[in-house]
């Protein structure tokens, strides 16, 4: 059976010309980067050569760049070196959609001390940027604000609430974790202080992030140790990762074009055809300002769990929003805070896209969906309640 | 991703007796879409009052669609008497067993087979008896205690398991291991009871609690709430905002708007909308 490949915004796989770039560090060039023989030293020369790939894709200095190992340790040194440095400050400003790891490592903090406000999102996932802003105040610490989210994939106006946040002389963070590879990111357009991305979403391995701090921010590292990162970040890095990062930052940049043309095409298709051989469908989200590789499709009276496993047994890897789906009782915080309905939030299906997708396997997704959503509406009361009310209305 | 057995995934890719059964002998129902799943179960009975059809509709997972055509393969064939002794253990053994977290599944098989038998019998169903601890989904206390009894559950993440109290905000926690702890033999400290309430002391506590609790929470979700009158113990409100258009209004205005004020006002208090 084949495998249809469409929840890239979970993980991605390694291009190839990654691994190749990776292979040689775990074998032949094994050397620790801060040794002082030459053996090392070559390996600390393409540490740079990497750090200034990565910095490209971004628009920031090579020693903007600090290497860790994940989305979640960059957002959580990010918020933990703000507050650490302005340690007269107890507000944090977040928003109700981000990832766990900024969102519950706020809420872990509110539980601590510090005051939390939690900006909404309206019912097509934008956010309040007014609110955001009149809660700014002289003991604000940080704002930590996506770039774009991970389910919805609606874009935010990091520009715009940067002006403003910076305006009162405040750190601002954005998690641009999804956006990075998928959208042009020039961080000094923006005046983010710091920003945090992931390795596995831009097809390098998992085990690998960054967090870019501006010049002159205030900062305490998270992990004290030895003086890698310039101090920033302890602990010997994770060479093969990093190099594979570097290349992936390249293939990126040279890929963003088709990330916008091709991929954007085939996500339309996708949500184009779905919208129009399924009835009662919705889509979550501001369609004009979001990745160009996601799509976020609510199916309504029935559950996101089973439409996965029936997907599954077709070979086409999604991800959904529903409850069962977490292991928690509750559907997606992201669909609640946008105010999606239960008869939807339940059944929704996040489908994101890669480079790597071809037109055959969307064509393969159209043609598999709707027996999918057909069967199992056949089994919801829900639907066959709603069918019955209106049977003339629908099939 | 939940690692099923292989029946668990045989009934559900390939689920036994879907559907409906006109002038069925008796109907169960049970769950709800804010609670993410939910059963519908019918069944017929033959000459020797035995079950001949069994069918059923769900709307969840693979897990509460895999429970439920698994019940109604159990069920065929029995007396009532016979299949009222079915437990949810036994729905989840017929599986090969399922995930703790997806235990709940198999209990509202089991609520449902009760609610047909009872609709059967011409008892009234529908309506829970007991206090609501859980708010999100609205379990009750008699709830909780039976499945802590039945199951043995010990804590706070097993009820939620079974019964899903607990999961969501996190807010009844401690009701739930006062409940843990009396049926697991731990005495249950006596609340003490609430002093009697004049009308204009019951009307203007229901004004602060709407003002203090629970306009705040619907307005965090772009709702809001408005009081009508009160006649007795009947509160009439009008839902605003996205909860008048909200497909779960009756699901917020039940679980949460009058549990709410059951709790902080007058556990008699009956919400309507006008």
């Amino acid at each position: 059976m084949k495998t249809v490949y469409v929840d890239n915004n979970a993980t991605t796989r390694v291009a190839p010309q990654v691994l190749e770039a990776m292979l040689p560090f775990f074998s032949e060039n094994y050397g620790n980067p801060s040794s002082m023989h030459s053996f090392g030293g070559d390996v600390a020369k393409k540490i740079k050569v990497a750090r200034t790939s990565v910095a490209d894709l971004i628009g920031a200095a090579p020693e903007e760049i600090v290497f860790t190992s994940c989305g979640t340790e960059s957002d959580s040194t990010a918020i933990r070196a703000a507050i650490h440095s302005n340690p007269e400050k107890r507000h944090i400003i977040t928003t109700r959609v981000e990832h766990p790891a900024v969102k519950n490592l706020c809420e872990h903090l509110a539980k601590n001390g510090y005051r939390l406000t939690v900006v909404p999102v309206d019912c097509d996932g934008r956010l309040d940027t007014d609110a955001l802003v009149k809660n700014l105040s002289d003991d604000t610490a940080v704002v930590s604000v996506m770039w774009a989210n991970n389910e919805s994939g609606v874009i935010f106006p990091i520009e715009e609430i940067s002006q403003a946040v910076k305006e009162r002389n405040i750190v601002f963070h954005t998690d641009a974790v999804q956006a990075v590879g998928k959208i042009p990111i020039n961080v000094n357009r923006t005046g983010v202080d710091m920003l945090s991305l992931s390795g596995h979403k831009v097809h390098a391995p998992k085990g690998i992030g960054v967090l870019y701090v501006r010049k002159g921010t205030k900062f305490s590292p998270f992990l004290i140790g030895g003086h890698q990162e310039s101090g920033r970040r302890g602990g010997t890095e994770n060479v093969p990762a990093i190099i594979g990062l570097g290349k992936a930052s390249e293939l990126a940049a040279e890929h963003i074009d088709e990330e916008n043309t091709r991929v954007k095409g085939l996500r339309d298709k996708l949500e184009t055809e779905i919208l129009k051989r399924i009835p009662h469908v919705i889509v979550n989200g501001d369609r004009d300002h979001r990745l160009p590789n996601t799509t976020s499709i609510g199916f309504e009276y029935i559950e996101g769990e089973a439409i996965l496993l029936m997907m599954d047994a077709l070979g086409i890897c999604a991800s959904s929003g529903s409850a069962c789906t977490s292991g928690s009782l509750e559907p997606s915080h992201v669909l609640r805070a946008m105010g999606v309905p239960f008869t939807s939030a339940h059944g929704s299906i996040r489908f994101s896209l890669s480079i790597y997708n071809t037109e055959e396997e969307i064509d393969y997704i159209i043609e598999k969906m709707p027996p999918i959503i057909a069967r199992l509406r056949q089994m919801s009361p829900f639907w066959q309640d709603f069918i019955k009310k209106q049977p003339a209305a629908v099939e | 991703m939940w690692e099923y057995t292989d029946k668990v995934k045989d009934h559900f890719l390939n689920p036994r007796n879907v559907g409906e059964i006109e002038n069925p002998d008796g109907v169960g129902e049970i769950g709800s879409l804010a609670c993410g799943d939910a059963l519908k179960l019918y069944f017929k009975l033959d000459e020797n009052k035995r079950i001949s059809e069994a069918k059923f509709q769900t709307f969840g997972c693979a897990s509460a669609i895999a429970s439920s055509s698994a019940l109604t393969e159990m069920v065929i064939g029995l007396t009532l008497e016979e299949a009222a002794k079915i437990t949810n253990e036994d729905i989840a053994t017929y599986l090969g067993g399922l995930p703790k977290e997806k235990m709940h599944c198999s209990v509202m098989g089991r609520d449902a087979l009760e609610q047909a038998i009872s609709d059967y019998r011409g008892q009234k169903t529908e309506i829970k008896e007991g206090r609501i601890i859980c708010e999100c989904f609205g379990v009750t206390d008699l709830e909780i205690e039976r499945a802590v009894r039945e199951n043995n559950l010990k804590t706070i993440e097993d009820v939620t398991a079974y019964v899903k109290a607990g999961g969501g905000c996190g807010n009844c926690h401690d009701n739930i291991q006062e409940i843990i702890d009396a049926v697991q033999g731990k005495a249950l400290p006596k609340k003490p009871q609430p002093a009697r309430l004049t009308n204009i002391q019951k009307i203007k506590l229901i004004e602060e609690t709407l003002e203090r609790e629970i306009r705040p929470a619907l307005k965090k979700d772009g709702g809001d709430i408005e009081l009508i009158d009160v006649n007795g113990n009947h509160v009439l409100v009008k839902l605003r905002g996205t909860c008048a258009a909200c497909k779960a209004s009756q699901v917020t205005l039940k679980h949460y708007v009058e549990s709410k004020l059951r709790e902080l006002v007058t556990p008699e208090i009956v919400v309507e909308e006008v």
